[in-house]
């Protein structure tokens, strides 16, 4: 039994006079503990607003949750406010994008971190304090009682996405959810962030859910892999199994428009054409058939469903799914060194180096070429 | 080895002298930039000296300000003014008392009922704003209706034209400085109240109330520990520049005869009301009261909009 287990979750946003808008309509996927399971998909495409939902942070008004969310047998979505607020920092806690604007300005970060130990663990006073400085040094943050006196506006990026890492984990959470937790950090941060989450999931085995639009934080952290597009999971598997072999059309879009390090100068970047606008409603096809290259008549007649066309485990919503692996040497270039990702050593046996590509050369410009990823699938995406 | 343990030595007292940034709030900052603007500076100098001259200025008035110095000479022909003298330097007004006298003591009227005024505004205003502020900020359907109800009886307060509110506030009660100080005060809470409900509306909908929210932190403290202090900077902002305000529009109701009736007890307004009769012989009479106040206003204003850019987050580096 899963951890976490989403079951046909549907967000439906209402305003009178205007027609309904599906956010998120019908997406499942399940969270392991101890386990990472990333929510990849461009802007728009309802990765945020799942998030949101699970964690009832959703406006109450115009909003329609539907399906259900099992958090260790209990649904999540219909929990009373009260409940879900006792729930929410203790069991379930978030990491946000902007780490500047997800702190308060005008309070020191002390007072927000013991806030929240005072809130679920009771602790106050010096225990708090204490305490407090202790997750801040956890979290790396060197002179912990010095940076708890201080203001966010004095704390680098990167520190202060350390410091809301920190008041997540305070009460040691069961299930993690980071909406794009790097994005707002540049690269050497990012890496830092990503190191920092993997540690912390490693040691304490809580569950995290990554959302993200960076295929190469995917490749790094990520365990399980759902991909989302207009709301819906187009394609699930293993992180190896879906870089070897993307087989949505989209997915597979998403790994080829990455540039690589070792493409001859001047070879134009490959974008998935169209843009998240270009779509149709789900229930007459396949949402993303104006954009795909290998769509058929096939694809206009109703929603596509989840099957296992390549793999058992590996899901893909699709009827002309992509199933000769021509561009796997591409996708190598994307996925770190197997030393580099513990457990992956198995699942790169299969795909050994060929010995000759200059994509299997032990560069250290491999490391960037995991980076520019996400840059690069940003531009595809917008 | 000496010169180890030296060079050791000189380092660490290098590095103990260097400041160490202990939490330098938003206020702290704020502070900082103040000292620094030479808007500030100023409007904070004028503040000063018109706060000490309405402290000490009936003890070092020369004369009582009721005295009227009849000197025999005075009345004896048309022009019956006697201009800034070596006894009197800034003459004498209309019946013959020490204008200079007059001014000084005035000033503590004024800047009473400045003060009083908009303490009156700003607090009841701030207490309605907040209370509907934070009743969005708690959201559901009782926090919304407390806010519409709230809102419409400021609004009502709104459409009234301020000089007339005031004028029937001051009608209602009778002519006294108290009546003043109400009646500019009342004028002045809706002002705040928009003002706090409108700053924490804003901070309600921020990322670190959602972020707060993700931590299951309560609605009660997101309300009064977050959103609360994030919203007070425009507010206080506003009070500096409302005591300018409300000094102009106390002088303007003792100008229209609703202030302070009590002859014993000079205020500027009265005194340019007075003036305006004589203003043909003798204009300087009105350009004392009036270019105090105006003074005065000034400085407020000064220090309020040097305030505002001190406590403006985007212009926080």
């Amino acid at each position: 039994m899963a951890l976490l287990s989403v079951d046909e979750l549907t967000v439906t946003f209402t305003q009178r006079g205007r027609r309904d808008v599906k956010a998120v309509s019908g997406v499942s996927f399940d969270v392991d503990q101890g386990q990472v399971v990333g929510l990849v998909g461009e802007s728009g495409c309802g990765k945020s607003v799942t998030s949101l939902a699970l964690m009832g942070l959703l406006p109450s008004r115009g909003v329609k949750v539907g399906g259900r969310a099992d958090f260790d047998g209990t649904d999540l979505l219909t929990l009373s406010g009260r409940r879900m607020r006792d729930l929410r920092g203790s069991q379930l806690a978030m990491i946000f994008q902007d780490p500047l604007s997800s702190l308060n300005p005008v309070v020191p970060i002390g007072v927000q971190v013991t806030e929240i130990l005072t809130r679920h663990r009771r602790l106050k006073g010096e225990a708090a304090r204490k305490e407090a400085a202790s997750l801040l040094d956890r979290v790396g943050i060197p002179d912990p009682d010095r940076r708890l006196k201080e203001y966010p506006h004095q704390l680098s990026g990167g520190m202060r996405q350390r410091a809301l890492i920190a008041m997540a984990v305070a009460c040691a959470p069961r299930l993690l959810i980071a909406d794009e937790p790097t994005t707002a950090l540049d690269v050497t941060i990012q890496a830092q962030i990503l190191e920092l989450l993997k540690e912390l999931v490693d040691q304490e085995g809580t569950a995290l859910l990554m959302i993200t639009h960076d295929l190469g934080v995917v490749a790094g952290l990520c365990d399980q892999v759902n991909v989302l597009y207009a709301g819906k999971v187009v394609e699930s598997a293993a992180r190896r199994e879906l870089f070897e072999a993307p087989t949505h059309p989209y997915a597979n879009g998403l790994l080829g428009s990455i540039p690589r390090l070792d493409a001859p100068r001047g070879e134009p970047l490959r974008p998935v054409r169209g843009s998240i606008n270009d779509t149709i409603a789900w229930e007459d096809g396949c949402a993303f058939a104006p954009r795909c290259d290998h769509y058929t008549l096939e694809c206009l007649q109703g929603t596509p469903v989840l099957g296992e066309p390549r793999k058992p485990g590996h899901q893909v919503r699709c009827v002309n799914p992509v199933l000769s692996g021509g561009a796997a040497e591409l996708r190598r270039s994307v996925l770190p060194e197997p030393d580099e990702v513990p457990g992956a050593d198995a699942a790169a046996d299969g795909t050994g180096p060929e010995g000759d590509g200059p994509v299997e050369k032990a560069d250290p410009a491999e490391k960037d070429a995991v980076e520019t990823a996400g840059t690069a699938e940003k531009e595809a995406g917008a | 080895m000496s010169t180890k343990t030296d060079k050791i030595d000189r380092l660490a007292e290098l590095t103990a002298s260097t400041e160490t940034s202990t939490g330098a709030s938003l206020w702290v900052e704020a502070w900082r930039r103040l000292k620094g603007s030479k808007m500030a500076v100023i409007g904070a100098c004028i503040i000063g000296a018109f706060v000490v001259v309405a402290i000490v200025g009936p003890w070092v008035a020369p004369y009582s300000p009721t005295a009227q110095l009849w000197r025999g000479e005075v009345f004896t022909n048309q022009n019956i003014f006697v201009g800034p003298r070596a006894e009197n330097w800034l003459g004498l007004d209309h019946l013959a008392r020490d204008e200079f006298s007059r001014m000084l003591v005035g000033a503590r009227q004024t800047l009473l009922v400045g003060i009083v005024a908009t303490l009156l505004g700003f607090t009841i205003g701030a207490l309605i704003g907040g209370a509907s502020g934070a009743a969005l900020v708690l959201g559901g359907k009782v926090g919304r209706r407390i806010d519409t109800v709230v809102m419409r009886v400021i609004d009502i307060m709104l459409a009234l034209p301020s000089l007339l509110l005031a004028v029937s506030i001051a009608a209602v009660l009778g002519q006294s400085l108290t009546t003043v100080m109400i009646a500019v005060g009342v004028v002045q809470i809706p002002v705040f109240a928009r003002l706090l409900r409108g700053a924490m509306l804003a901070q309600g909908g921020s990322d670190y109330v959602l972020a707060a929210r993700a931590l299951g932190v309560r609605k009660r403290r997101i309300a009064l520990g977050h959103v609360l202090p994030n919203s007070l900077s425009p507010v206080i902002v506003q009070a500096t520049l409302s005591l300018a305000t409300a000094i102009i529009e106390a002088a303007a109701l003792s100008y229209l005869g609703l202030g302070n009736p009590d002859a014993a007890e000079p205020e500027w307004g009265v005194m340019l009301a007075q003036a305006q009769d004589y203003f043909d012989s003798a204009p300087m009479l009105a350009i004392y009261p009036a270019l105090g106040i105006i003074v005065t206003a000034l400085g407020f204003t000064l220090l309020g909009e040097a305030m505002r850019e001190a406590l403006d987050p985007k212009l926080r580096s």
